[in-house]
């Protein structure tokens, strides 16, 4: 019984996806060309790119779902798997690199078992690298949620991190 | 002036009309708040700022009075946010939230805020205007000069300036074959690398068969540490379209596209706006200026992949498809987009081209060295005093670059070497300095001009390691078509890793030559033919610092970690129990006013201590 009701609500989440993604094809109007652009805002709408969307996507436009899967899997800017609450990124450009990034991403790594690409535990953050925000100036460089925090030292970084639940 | 309500510009007179009636409108005396906008000073907290000054305005009930401007990127993104007072140009740096009052009054009494001035480092003085700060002094501002004094979200601004002039002489005083010709004899080069003749390009592709065309400007700047595309693109984008709307005039195009990275929401946003300004006024859209030239413009946003930024990858992944390069033996101004000429040119190279048309190629290449025309825009950043974007004529030697405009080293510690064109470029040792800007000097030495990042390092920086991070960064972005470049980077990448981690073998040197070899006859794409380019430069200029990983098992700089260990300094620590509290190993050990001590059988070599300690008592060798 509890599991008859699971797959309905299951369900249930899932045709609500399948409207929201709908709605994002509408947008382009069947062109093929901008699909970079459309799995761009189904990522934005999911914070990721759903299976299921890739399907639609497929069916709906008519292109072989390898292909969809494989713009999905070239592009970085794709992730296939759910994000957790908080998107941290940390460049790891040349500039950033030069006056230190890494050392950020080694502490996140020390302090919350947070690898590049991997969310921790309890869904409140994941960790992504970049190569290069265009920021240089205030490298080394740490985006969180969209917001810059420029010249982050590991002292810094735990008073920011604290700001985030 | 909302959008929806403009008069379509029907000829050239009528934009002569409109540019005269802003003018007018606009009181010289008038006082303004430029607040620079762009990404660096957003970064250090300039939309705070903003907020603060329009609060003060409303609480002062000033809001009329005083003009806010929210500009581009000024460029000395190291002192952001930066705010400008007009009509005095008084230039306030590191301007924080609760600096504004005393700004706002002060402005109103004629005063000025001293301790926001930018001080000379050299003299110690207090610096008053913008132009006079040794940063911005010693630059060419011509292409990037509007950027930090109008609003590129009105297109009005721009046209204050003298906007779209170019675009109606182009349309109206010269014919297409003339403004080839301009563009041939200004000697102008495409400034996202690859150094081609502007003009021969546009020619090439103005002579290709086929009644369909296309211009696409490149604005994937995925070349890390370069940003003055997005600059641009967020701070002038008119004078990118204007460049791309002659161009496609030129050549023959009614349609273009704008390929820029998504992780540049502002310059996506700005351009976006800039295009719909640009539809109401007519100066897009059908019949542009009355001269029965149509051409429309649309924004594509990439998906983060570097090798997107070679052409025909760029326009595959235009077409919705996996951005892989092909073999060029037909070019892409023949057979480009859906196989059709298409003339694709980066941002900067677009911006040149007002300039070109509105002053002329005789008087453009004077500017600059025999071979390479105009300006440059580098991002200077790394290990230097003033980070930021910097505008100058070819031909001005490095050390110029690094040491007067940017101030020197930080923290003054000893140069060691400058990377420029980014991971297709190479390093440049102290030693050539003297080298001018200039695209074949610049690949004479194994590096070249790239996209103009220019990334500044000092002796605390280990080349090897500075290689295998670009050796590292190129494996990530193969696109793995070519097995040269797909394995071959790989395999330097392992090889770089052994000497790195003291596993290295003299031999070694020699393999990662040949498989350089091997990359650059290999490869379909520049990707992979200059792959190897810092890797082949950082053993050409710093072969010694290997010798010393390999042979010595040592890292001069200190920076490889399997190879330096950490150690307390006894005569300078003073107890302060910093590092002993965090170090994440727990290694140090110590009693409060007693020297610490590192146990080197626990330490993992985070650099921890290294970081807190204030009193430089940690060595690290």
């Amino acid at each position: 019984m509890a599991a008859e009701m699971d797959s309905e609500k299951v369900q249930g989440i899932l045709e609500r996806h399948s409207e929201r993604v709908n709605a994002i094809i509408d947008g382009y109007e069947g062109r093929k060309d901008l699909m970079i652009s459309l799995l761009q805002d189904v990522q934005a709408e999911f914070n990721y790119v759903p299976r299921d969307a890739m399907v639609q996507i497929s069916q709906r436009l008519d292109v072989p779902l390898s292909q969809v899967f494989s713009i999905a899997t070239f592009f970085k800017a794709f992730n296939l798997t759910p994000r957790g609450r908080h998107l941290i990124t940390v460049c790891d450009g040349t500039a950033c690199h030069v006056r230190g990034g890494l050392r950020l991403i080694d502490k996140l790594d020390r302090d919350l078992g947070l690898t590049p690409g991997g969310t921790t535990e309890d869904g409140r953050f994941t960790l992504e690298t970049v190569r290069c925000l265009g920021a240089c100036a205030l490298g080394p460089l740490m985006v969180i949620d969209g917001k810059y925090h420029g010249q982050m030292s590991s002292n810094k970084l735990d008073r920011t991190l604290r700001s985030y639940t | 002036m909302s959008i929806e309500q403009v008069d379509r510009l029907v000829d050239v007179a009528a934009l002569e009309r409109l540019r005269q009636s802003i003018i007018e409108k606009r009181n010289p005396f008038q006082l303004r708040l430029r607040i620079c906008n762009g990404t660096g000073c957003l970064a250090s907290g300039a939309d705070e700022v903003t907020a603060a000054f329009e609060a003060e305005l409303t609480r002062r009930g000033l809001s009329a009075e005083i003009n806010l401007v929210k500009s581009g990127c000024h460029g000395f993104c190291e002192k952001g946010p930066l705010v400008v007072v007009e009509p005095q140009e008084t230039f306030y740096q590191r301007v924080k939230p609760e600096h504004v009052p005393a700004i706002v009054a002060a402005t109103l009494d004629g005063k000025i805020v001293e301790e926001l001035l930018y001080v000379d480092p050299a003299t110690g003085e207090r610096i008053l205007h913008e132009q006079e700060v040794p940063f911005y002094r010693g630059q060419t501002r011509l292409v990037f000069g509007s950027n930090g004094t109008i609003d590129p979200t009105q297109i009005e601004d721009y046209i204050a300036i003298g906007g779209y002039s170019a675009l109606a002489k182009a349309l109206t005083q010269m014919s297409t074959a003339e403004i080839i010709d301009e563009v041939k004899r200004s000697g102008l080069r495409g400034r996202g690398g690859g150094g081609f003749p502007t003009g021969v390009k546009w020619e090439s592709c103005r002579r290709a068969d086929g009644d369909i065309k296309y211009v696409v400007c490149n604005a994937d700047e995925g070349d890390p540490g370069a940003y003055m595309d997005r600059s641009l693109l967020e701070g002038t984008p008119h004078a990118v379209l204007e460049g791309m709307i002659i161009g496609a005039h030129a050549i023959g195009a009614h349609e273009g596209y704008i390929y820029v990275r998504n992780e540049y929401p502002l310059a996506v946003s700005n351009a976006r706006r800039a295009i719909e300004q640009a539809m109401a006024y007519g100066l897009l859209g059908k019949d542009i200026l009355g001269s029965g030239f149509d051409f429309k413009v649309s924004i594509n946003r990439g998906g983060g992949a570097f090798v997107c930024g070679e052409s025909s990858a760029l326009m595959a992944s235009l077409e919705g498809q996996v951005g892989e390069p092909r073999a060029k033996y037909v070019h892409t101004v023949e057979k480009g987009l859906w196989d059709r000429p298409t003339c694709l040119n980066n941002v900067e190279t677009w911006a040149n081209v007002p300039l070109i048309i509105n002053r002329g190629a005789d008087w453009y290449n004077q500017i600059g060295t025999e071979k390479s025309k105009g300006t440059k825009i580098f991002s200077l950043v790394g290990k230097v005093n003033n980070t930021g974007l910097v505008e100058v004529p070819m031909g001005i030697p490095l050390r110029d670059i690094i040491f007067d405009i940017g101030g020197g080293i930080l923290d003054g510690k000893k140069f060691k070497a400058v990377q420029t064109g980014g991971p297709s470029g190479g390093f440049i040792p102290e030693s050539l300095l003297h080298l001018p800007v200039d695209f074949d000097r610049l690949t004479e030495a194994g590096s070249m001009m790239g996209s103009g990042a220019m990334i500044v390092m000092d002796e605390g920086t280990c080349m090897v390691n500075m290689a295998k991070f670009f050796i590292d960064f190129l494996e990530e972005e193969s696109c793995g078509k070519c097995v040269p470049c797909r394995e071959g980077i790989d395999r330097m990448g392992e090889v770089l890793e052994r000497i790195t981690t003291g596993k290295g073998r003299m031999e070694d040197l020699e393999l990662l030559e040949a498989l350089a070899d091997t990359l650059r006859l290999g490869s379909l794409c520049a990707l992979g033919s200059t792959a190897a380019n810092p890797v082949l430069t950082s053993l050409r200029y710093f072969r010694d610092e290997y010798i010393a990983h390999v042979v010595d098992k040592k890292c001069p700089a200190g920076e490889c970690q399997a190879l330096i260990q950490y150690s307390i300094i006894s005569e300078k620590c003073t107890g302060c129990m910093v590092c002993v509290r965090e170090c994440p190993s727990h290694a140090v050990t110590g009693k409060r006013r007693e020297p610490a001590v590192i146990d080197l059988a626990v330490c993992s070599k985070c650099g921890v201590c290294y970081d807190v300690c204030r009193f430089d008592a940690v060595k690290r060798a």
